[in-house]
């Protein structure tokens, strides 16, 4: 198959999955009305515009695909920010953050500059913004402070430009389709995601870690990253792989996706907030949607990188 | 009529500035979107308080709502009053009691009587301090004793100091809340320091809801 009637297959399918699962959704609301089943309905409508945009990014091909990420990780940013910042000495360090590293790390990866943007967060933000701080404010918490702000830049910025960055990698025979991975990739964290939450409503039991979620179970957990390998797997023609690379790949960024969202449940426990924000109706903020996909991207990006690509 | 153009133009692109860099909810914990008369009175942390909360209301009642600000800043220069005057169609007010021509309350009160609600920010001035709020002045008083009949409706805007604190000129993106409270309304006979401590409980207790 092209690379274009893959794709088209792809969203095919997505959109009949969310068909079924809109109607699911509303027979459930009707039959039992109550919080858990607007919610329930309030995620798959959310569902729908986050396809469609995705959808709209890849017809504008990489440019698109990079403009999407770089707002998406604009909100991210915003998010995450808004639970930790304190001090106003850092205010410069932290403007910068937005109006300088996040937009050059796009820009970079735009520009295909792997050698760079690989180090811009990593390393040449992470000796810039403390001497900004330093410059501005006093010591008070300057260690936790400048910490706090480079995990909010590698998390919410370097991370996910991971997944644009997938588009640029030169894999024989796979010239031109690089937006597959990224649909791939996408498909199969989201998809564990929601069938970690299916799992854990139907049959979870054994909480993962009682003191970060309570919603976590070893049974969603089991259940999600099982089902999402095997689609994964099952969709390997949509990917340079064969069947096994490509569950075995699927098994490593589920995995990844559900620690990732441990993760970020700790920093959202200590906080003492539920969600990161509100902006994606039912599921709650950017992040929340996304954890999986911050801790699935970068590593699935260098594995890949390095077994299948030329550079 | 191009004028016109331009400041529907400019206040949507300011709005969208807005939404782009705060992310404003709205919370209608006390009281629902609805169309009505009202006086939204808010605490004031920034230049850009009745910009958000401007910004959060439905196209319906932001048509209707005019903020109350300080001629002193708002007619400073073209762009200023063009933006006062065109986009927001401010209510302006001078601050400086030997230089008035016109008494505020009067101001105010004329422009309910034309049918506007009103935006305003009865600390008086920008709150850069460590305490939440500061004393109201006496100015929501006088506006209440004059038209008793309207809803009063404390607005908390929340985490906008942070946004752009005292002498920054970058804003810094965060997320903003938007609290609407329950309307309060002058009592028969209550005195003024009696109804403005009210008012400022009002505000505080908002304050406590958003999350």
């Amino acid at each position: 198959m092209s690379g274009d009637a893959s794709l088209f297959a792809l969203f095919t399918g997505v959109f009949l999955l969310l068909a079924l699962a809109t109607l699911a959704a509303e027979a459930l609301a009707e039959r039992r009305p109550g919080p858990v089943t607007a919610n329930l309905r309030a995620r798959v409508a959310a569902w729908w515009v986050m396809v469609v945009l995705l959808g709209l990014a890849f017809v504008f091909g990489r440019t698109g695909v990079v403009l999407l990420f770089a707002l998406v990780s604009f909100a991210a940013l915003r998010e995450f920010l808004t639970l930790i910042v304190r001090s106003p000495a850092d205010h410069h360090a932290l403007v910068a953050s937005f109006f300088v590293v996040l937009p050059l790390q796009y820009l970079l990866v735009w520009a295909d500059w792997y050698g760079l943007y690989s180090v811009l967060i990593p390393v040449h933000a992470f000796l810039f913004l403390p001497v900004v701080s330093a410059l501005r404010g006093g010591p008070r918490g300057f260690l936790g402070r400048v910490a706090e702000t480079q995990w909010a830049l590698m998390i919410c910025v370097y991370c996910i430009s991971h997944v644009p960055a997938l588009l640029y990698l030169e894999i024989p025979g796979f010239e031109g389709r690089g937006v597959l991975l990224v649909a791939w990739l996408i498909f199969t964290v989201q998809f564990s995601d929601v069938m970690q939450y299916v799992w854990g409503k139907l049959a979870g039991r054994r909480p993962m870690a009682p003191a970060l979620s309570p919603a976590k179970t070893w049974e969603g957990f089991l259940g999600g990253v099982g089902t999402a390998t095997v689609a994964g797997a099952l969709l390997w023609w949509l990917t340079p792989f064969g069947p096994l690379p490509a569950g075995l790949l699927a098994l490593m960024v589920t995995v990844m996706g559900a620690l990732g969202g441990l993760v970020l449940s700790a920093v959202k426990r200590d906080r003492g907030v539920k969600d990161w924000g509100h902006l994606i109706g039912g599921h709650g903020g950017v992040l929340d949607r996304l954890d999986s996909v911050i801790f699935a991207a970068p590593l699935f990006f260098h594995v890949v990188r390095y077994l299948w690509s030329l550079r | 009529m191009l004028r016109r153009l331009a400041a529907v133009v400019a206040g949507e692109a300011i709005a969208l500035l807005a939404r782009f860099l705060t992310a404003p909810r709205a919370i209608w914990s006390g009281v629902a979107p609805e169309a009505g008369q009202r006086v939204y009175f808010a605490n004031h942390t920034s230049h850009g308080d009745f910009v958000l909360l401007w910004t959060v209301l439905p196209p319906a009642l932001r048509a209707a709502t005019r903020p109350v600000a300080a001629a002193d800043y708002w007619l400073q220069s073209g762009l200023r009053r063009f933006i006062g005057r065109d986009v927001f169609d401010a209510v302006l007010i001078d601050r400086r009691p030997e230089m008035r021509t016109e008494d505020p309350v009067a101001q105010m009160v004329a422009a309910l009587d034309a049918g506007a609600s009103l935006m305003l920010f009865p600390e008086g001035r920008r709150n850069d301090g460590t305490a939440p709020l500061l004393p109201l002045k006496s100015g929501l008083f006088h506006l209440a004793s004059a038209r008793p009949g309207i809803d009063l409706v404390p607005v908390w805007i929340g985490n906008l100091d942070k946004v752009l604190p005292r002498g920054r000129m970058v804003p810094l993106p965060l997320a903003c809340t938007v609290t609407f409270g329950a309307p309060i309304r002058l009592a028969a006979g209550e005195a003024r320091d009696a109804f403005l401590a009210r008012a400022r409980a009002a505000l505080l207790a908002i304050a406590e809801v958003q999350t």
